[in-house]
């Protein structure tokens, strides 16, 4: 199997990743042998098998749904790098 | 010498009175700073905060109120949130993150009195085999400078080979803990899917990580194994089982145990040398009354590309919080917030990581899913099926842990499919959601390599039986690194 460029651009902006331009081709050569590597799942006959849910076959465990934590916000701001009036900044969205 | 002695001696010492709790830690401090400039196996060093844990762990130990790992210094992986302590993951991403809480693991050896010295390198948010995808430079591996330590927790993994701390904690995704745990000549555990709380850490694969601990011996392992694990409300998927007394299941006898030999594992791609130290170690367990069982797993040689859709699907999605917005890099002129997005990620990742993402949101986009992520989860369902047949006849799995001993910096480092067949023989555990650990079983041409031993889901304390039954019978876990 064997990724091309457009490809490639695609899943860059799906995961909002930039690739400098002179990567490209060397990050599509090496994924295209990554896929090549799993496929050798195609050839597994999987029919009638269940797509495994969780390794112990365990639900969730879930606790009360009451409030637990007390507001933070200014703690955990100071991680952000741009922050106004309490609110995280971005770059315009909105022309 | 004081570094030379495992956890539970040094315990005893402490309680003892033969030194304090600050005295050792100023002596492991010491030698972190004397010998970890060419092994790079710390990031972080809080030699502070170190210090004045160390008190507190004098005055418990003073009023009677310590617990076994009360004074004892460990490290724990990057990986693992520090409350006021930079937690990098091994990243340019979070080089500036500062964790505003501690990871549970951390909290409950914290609680139990450890000491901690520092936070260790590791591959880039935990993906890797060898330690070179770190943003802080690579580990080097304390029996050759020229070698990797492993990965992804390699720097934990040289830090207690190197005696620069007697434990520490790791976390393990296809074989972080167990890989480096045997490249480096130490014991590494990574417990059942769940038995540790994931709470606090820097999320890879969803589905497969697990906090475990490193350190010399099998009882050490056990000491830390038995404050890290236990529920937590914080962690929906952290077992709500009780937790056994592992120190109690040290002292059972091995009689009729049963270990299942995987026949498959011994092919062309292990290095002679290391099959036949398996074999030699398992005859040992022979000796010790151990049944042995040639066993098959069916399915197990489709682990690897199994993991690497599954590991790189969960990972897509998880690491879209790394957005520049709440906190870690935030590329600087950026036009539009898309732009933002993509710069930031595109300057805060390294080369691993991007084509991680990039196959996770490939096996993940339209037309796909089918095709690659629901089959991966039907064949590990497959390998997983596997396993829990062998359990019906068998108590334990073994085999070896690593294809070959440790390899030079730089030989895989731009191949990633040669350096994910490295974990070949880790892979199928985890996706199996079973415990597994890594002890030294001999060296080949000078260097250690490891004896692999897979449980049934929670038989950790069966596990931890049978390797400390192994490291009374034998001393491969007591050789020193050379010059260390």
């Amino acid at each position: 199997m064997s990724l091309s460029l457009e490809d490639l651009q695609s899943l860059c902006i799906l995961s909002r990743l930039e690739i400098a331009s002179g990567e490209m081709e060397g990050v599509a050569d090496k994924l295209s042998e990554i896929v090549t590597l799993v496929d050798a799942l195609q050839a597994v006959d999987t029919a009638g098998v269940e797509p495994m849910a969780h390794p112990l076959d365990r639900a969730q465990h879930l606790r009360e749904d009451r409030v637990t934590e007390s507001d933070n916000h200014l703690r955990y701001q100071r991680n952000a790098q741009r922050v106004e009036q309490d609110l995280y900044l971005v770059p315009r969205v909105i022309e | 010498m004081l570094h030379d002695a495992t956890i539970a001696q040094l315990a005893e010492a402490l309680r003892a009175g033969k030194f304090s709790a600050v005295e050792l830690t100023d002596h492991f401090l010491a030698r972190i700073e004397r010998l970890d400039g060419n092994l790079n196996a710390f990031i972080t060093v809080t030699a502070d905060s170190a210090r004045a844990q160390a008190v507190r762990a004098d005055a418990r130990l003073a009023a009677g109120d310590a617990t076994p790992l009360t004074g004892i210094p460990i490290a724990h992986k990057d990986i693992f949130c520090t409350r006021g302590v930079r937690t990098s993951c091994g990243s340019r991403m979070l080089d500036n993150f500062v964790s505003p809480y501690d990871a549970t693991a951390v909290e409950k050896l914290e609680k139990a009195g450890a000491v901690m010295l520092g936070k260790t390198n590791m591959d880039e948010l935990a993906m890797g085999s060898s330690n070179e995808n770190s943003s802080y430079g690579p580990v080097r591996n304390t029996w050759n400078r020229d070698l990797v330590p492993g990965g992804s927790s390699g720097g934990s993994a040289a830090a207690v080979a190197a005696r620069l701390v007697p434990g520490a904690t790791g976390t393990d995704t296809g074989g972080s803990i167990r890989q480096p745990a045997a490249l480096c000549g130490i014991t590494g555990i990574k417990p059942t899917y769940g038995r540790v709380s994931r709470w606090g850490m820097v999320a890879f694969a969803s589905s497969l990580d697990q906090a475990g601990a490193l350190a010399r011996t099998a009882e050490d392992a056990a000491l830390l194994l038995q404050v890290m694990s236990g529920p937590d409300p914080r962690d929906s998927t952290a077992l709500p089982d009780p937790v056994p007394d592992y120190a109690a299941a040290l002292a059972k006898p091995l009689e009729r145990m049963t270990i299942g030999v995987v026949d498959d594992f011994f092919d062309d791609g292990l290095d002679q040398d290391n099959a036949q130290r398996v074999r030699d170690a398992l005859s040992v367990m022979e000796r010790l009354g151990v049944t042995l069982k040639s066993i098959r797993l069916q399915n197990i040689g489709l682990s690897v590309p199994a993991y690497y859709v599954v590991a790189p699907a969960e990972a897509s999605s998880n690491l879209s919080r790394f957005d520049g917005v709440r906190f870690g890099h935030r590329a600087e002129g950026a036009g539009d917030l898309t732009e933002m997005y993509m710069r930031t990620r595109g300057e805060g990742f390294g080369a691993e990581v991007k084509r991680r993402i990039l196959t996770g949101a490939y096996v993940l986009s339209a037309g796909y899913f089918d095709a690659y992520y629901l089959k991966a989860q039907k064949v590990r369902q497959l390998i997983s099926e596997d396993f829990a047949r062998a359990f019906r006849d068998v108590d334990a799995i073994a085999g070896p842990t690593t294809p070959s001993p440790a390899f030079p910096l730089g030989q895989k480092v731009d191949d990633p499919v040669q350096m994910y067949l490295n974990d070949i023989y880790t892979i199928g555990a985890p996706l199996a959601g079973l415990p597994a650990l890594s002890m030294p079983c001999g060296l080949v041409r000078g260097l250690p390599v490891g004896l692999q031993l897979i449980g049934p889901h929670l038989g950790e304390g069966r596990l931890l039986c049978a390797a400390h039954a192994f490291q009374r019978e034998t001393e491969w876990h007591t050789l020193a690194p050379p010059g260390i």
